[in-house]
């Protein structure tokens, strides 16, 4: 994620200070990652000296965090950019599981048990997340339902894979 | 091996149809109130493991404890009374009767045990209240929605109490958002009464509201609990 065209994206609304950004951020966006004030600072720091943000007010007591930020024109026009591009697809050709099947098939190891050990993995991961949508609110179902999805997506390409399993041995140790 | 508390428990089960093995020694343990995934690739033998856990198909050889007492010693007449009182069943199309009313359809299972009309309608209507359909009481299964329809069934499956609730692909015939609201209300019906659920699914994301799985691959069953 663009930290930098997030903050940018979250000051359109009005001037904030940084500590007041990251609260933003956290509370919409960090989830489980939360930023480091350090991030917030630096990155405000490039924003101003691209001229993507001003300093709007200093409060006194000097410090990074009494800076108010606005955002400016030039700001503005980047993140209506940033919105209108589309994100590039993964093409997630590289996968680190593929990659243990093959190894394990031409080291007669077994590959059914990699598969079914990697399973139980990702529904763990989908139970966590199943419950964590049950008690949360729409943003967070939301979240959930974006990685569930994806854990998803995994585990049918594993279904389809142990039903290969055969067919790619076949391939691969020839 | 029996695992300590167990409501239901199946070991080395076997089951063919003529030449071909659908259960080649496959095990089973579930304990009230726990949900249990049973997954695994279509013709791997998982309803069948389901249909003889609820005492519908019988095996060729192995045992099944339903709490403490061997399945394979009770007459017809015993089985079909643990199904009726004890066991409830929800399938992938909610097979209601299309000329009852849902509460009707809901109060079936209380009436073939012999209950009153009025009090098998209170309690169906307890639970369509619980699976948000209490408003349909009066219309007949072919005016309602497949999710709708799907809840009414999951109610009916519920009315007895059952100790044992068997769910065959509960959410196959239904889109992402009603069968993610089934499986909540049913899970969370089913905890709440410390049912334990048999949950034959190939849906990760269903599998996903279990406390754990077992698959199922070529007859064998594999508990994924105690292998990671």
């Amino acid at each position: 994620m663009s930290i930098g065209h997030t903050l940018l994206g979250l000051l359109e609304s009005g001037p904030r200070h940084g500590y007041d950004l990251k609260r933003a951020f956290d509370e919409k966006f960090g989830h489980d990652r939360p930023l480091h004030y350090g991030q917030v600072y630096s990155t405000m720091s490039r924003l101003l000296k691209n001229g993507l943000v001003e300093v709007d007010g200093i409060e006194p007591g000097g410090g990074p965090e009494r800076k108010r930020y606005a955002i400016t024109d030039a700001g503005i026009t980047d993140v209506q950019t940033w919105l209108a591009t589309p994100e590039k697809p993964e093409p997630y050709l590289q996968s680190t599981l593929y990659t243990k099947i093959v190894l394990a098939l031409l080291t007669h190891r077994d590959a059914a048990e990699i598969l079914d050990t990697q399973r139980a993995e990702h529904l763990r991961m989908m139970r966590i997340l199943t419950d964590r949508k049950r008690r949360g609110d729409l943003a967070d179902q939301l979240i959930c339902d974006h990685a569930l999805f994806h854990l998803e997506a995994d585990l049918r390409w594993l279904e389809l894979t142990a039903a290969r399993l055969e067919k790619l041995a076949e391939v691969v140790v020839k | 091996m029996t695992p300590a508390g167990s409501l239901l428990v199946a070991d080395a089960l076997h089951k063919a149809y003529g030449p071909t093995v659908a259960l080649d020694g496959a095990e089973f343990s579930i304990h009230p109130g726990e949900v249990v995934a049973v997954m695994g690739p279509s013709g791997s033998g998982k309803s069948t493991l389901l249909h003889c856990l609820a005492g519908i198909v019988t095996p060729d050889s192995g045992s099944i404890l339903y709490n403490g007492r061997e399945m394979a010693t009770m007459n017809d007449a015993e089985r079909s009374a643990l199904r009726r009182s004890e066991f409830g069943f929800v399938f992938q199309f909610g097979q209601l009767v299309p000329e009852l009313t849902c509460v009707e359809n809901v109060a079936l299972p209380l009436r073939l045990n012999g209950i009153s009309r009025k009090e098998a309608e209170k309690a169906a209507l307890g639970w369509m209240e619980r699976l948000e359909v209490d408003d349909l009481r009066k219309k007949r299964p072919g005016e309602v929605s497949g999710g709708q329809g799907q809840r009414v069934a999951v109610a009916r499956s519920l009315v007895t109490n059952p100790r044992v609730l068997f769910a065959d692909e509960p959410t196959g015939a239904l889109d992402s958002l009603n069968g993610e609201r089934v499986m909540e209300l049913l899970t969370e019906a089913a905890r709440s009464t410390n049912a334990a659920v048999v949950l034959v699914t190939h849906e990760a994301r269903v599998a996903a509201y279990s406390d754990r799985e077992i698959v199922v691959r070529d007859g064998k069953s594999r508990d994924m609990e105690r292998v990671v």
